[in-house]
């Protein structure tokens, strides 16, 4: 993900750029493009990084249009799930001979 | 290499100012192979590094289309111009994906096409030779972009996620880029004596700046260690040099042509080609802005850039009445 500080006002606008490689799988960000419009940003997009047929549906997102969680707070932001173990199936004890569990 | 890391001067006074405990924290994630992504905390002497490496391996990929698009439209064939073009269109794209690494880092594609276009950012030297034949075509692919693929193959471990990941996608095509060169260079080495003998010419004048790809030796380059440190850099420049000759010679000889050096040899005990002094001084000429074609490519840049101006203006007026209408 970009964040970059325009210092020339008529720069093109950055626009992320995600790809879903084949149907059934998820739009997985490529990079970014810089583009007049969405419309161009798709264009482009196209252009750099799918000329070897690596996709088959792109998405294209203003930069300025992401909100992001910050990583200087990660640990405080994640904190709620560190400490329930009980989420996960390891944490359960199955006695031997209980089977399709 | 595309990034021969020569304008590298004072980056350690920047460190003094961090906050010690922040840096050994930053440290501790580079040493556990933790990859830094574009958000995180870091040096500000590991940003500007950063920032000047891989900007100085886009403006490469840009000034690089130069040499090679000079044959498009002298291409032998309609076959290797369709190749050609592919090729050369793909490394617009390796500089595109890395601009966009680059401005993740907080600089913009403006400020960096104007350092380009002011002369005040480097780009690698091998760009300022000539393409005097159709050979030099086969020799830029075999041996320029083998060279590059050397050094980029490690790049794609490098500590800064969007460096390492636009590397990948890099090195994915590289390969295509290196075998249709060889393929130009064994097709001549097997025609008549002439296509023959341009086939040596072309590694004759491409052979020395090739190895000067990979930077100063190890002694010279006295920036290395904190790039090392930082995992931006895995292999020193030496290490890479001597890995591209150990694998293109054998190349040279499957074609039968002659690598341009009295002084190479094969040491059995080391199982290392010994290879001759590079001529540095050539390299620092070059870099200097003194090599053959330094003037011609960036005044062709430039004019590229002024002669795409309306279009760009155009662009964004139509994007604004076109947005305006929308809004309305
Ligand atoms: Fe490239
Ligand atoms: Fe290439």
């Amino acid at each position: 993900m970009s964040q970059g500080n325009t210092m020339d006002d008529n720069e093109w606008p950055l626009y992320e750029v995600f790809i879903r490689s084949r149907a059934g799988l998820s739009h997985r960000h490529a990079g970014s493009v810089h583009a007049a419009d969405s419309q161009m940003a798709l264009d482009h997009a196209r252009d750099v990084y799918t000329r070897r047929n690596e996709g088959v549906s792109i998405w294209v997102v203003k930069s300025s249009e992401i909100i992001a969680s910050d990583p200087a707070d990660a640990s405080a932001f994640f904190e709620p799930a560190a400490d329930k173990i009980y989420r996960h199936p390891t944490f359960y004890e199955i006695p031997e001979g209980v089977e399709n569990l | 290499m595309y990034t021969q890391g020569l304008d590298q001067k004072g980056e350690n006074a920047g460190r003094r100012l961090d906050d010690a405990g922040l840096l050994a924290a930053f440290q501790a994630r580079i040493d556990a192979e933790e990859k830094i992504e574009a958000k995180d905390w870091m040096p500000d002497a590991y940003r500007r590094t950063l920032i000047r490496q891989i900007s100085q391996h886009a403006h490469s990929e840009i000034i690089g289309m130069q040499p090679e698009g000079n044959w498009l439209t002298r291409a032998p064939s309609l076959r290797r111009k369709a190749i050609l073009l592919a090729k050369v269109q793909d490394e617009a794209g390796h500089g595109l994906y890395l601009y966009s690494a680059a401005e993740t880092l907080g600089t913009s594609r403006g400020q960096m096409v104007a350092d380009l276009l002011s002369g005040k950012a480097k780009y690698s030297s091998i760009f300022n030779y000539p393409t005097l034949t159709w050979a030099d075509i086969g020799a830029i692919g075999w041996l320029v972009d083998g060279a590059a693929i050397m050094n980029q193959i490690p790049l794609c471990r490098c500590s800064y996620g969007p460096y390492a990941r636009a590397m990948v996608r890099i090195c994915k095509e590289e390969s295509f880029h290196q075998r249709q060169g060889f393929e130009i260079m064994l097709m001549l080495s097997r025609g008549s004596a002439e296509q023959k003998a341009m086939a040596q010419d072309a590694l004759n004048r491409w052979w020395w700046p090739s190895l000067m790809m990979f930077g100063p030796g190890d002694a010279d380059s006295k920036h290395s260690a904190q790039s090392m440190a930082w995992k931006i850099k895995r292999f020193s420049n030496d290490e890479l040099r001597q890995k591209f000759v150990d694998v293109t010679v054998p190349q040279a000889e499957f074609l039968g042509i002659r690598v341009p050096d009295d002084d190479l040899k094969f040491n059995a005990q080391t199982g290392h080609y010994e290879f001759g002094e590079i001529d540095w001084q050539e390299f620092f000429d070059v870099l200097a802005g003194n090599g053959p074609c330094n003037r011609q490519r960036l005044e062709k840049r430039q004019r590229a850039h002024d002669d795409g101006a309306w279009v760009r203006e155009a662009a964004h007026a139509y994007a604004e009445k076109h947005g305006q209408r929308a809004a309305a």
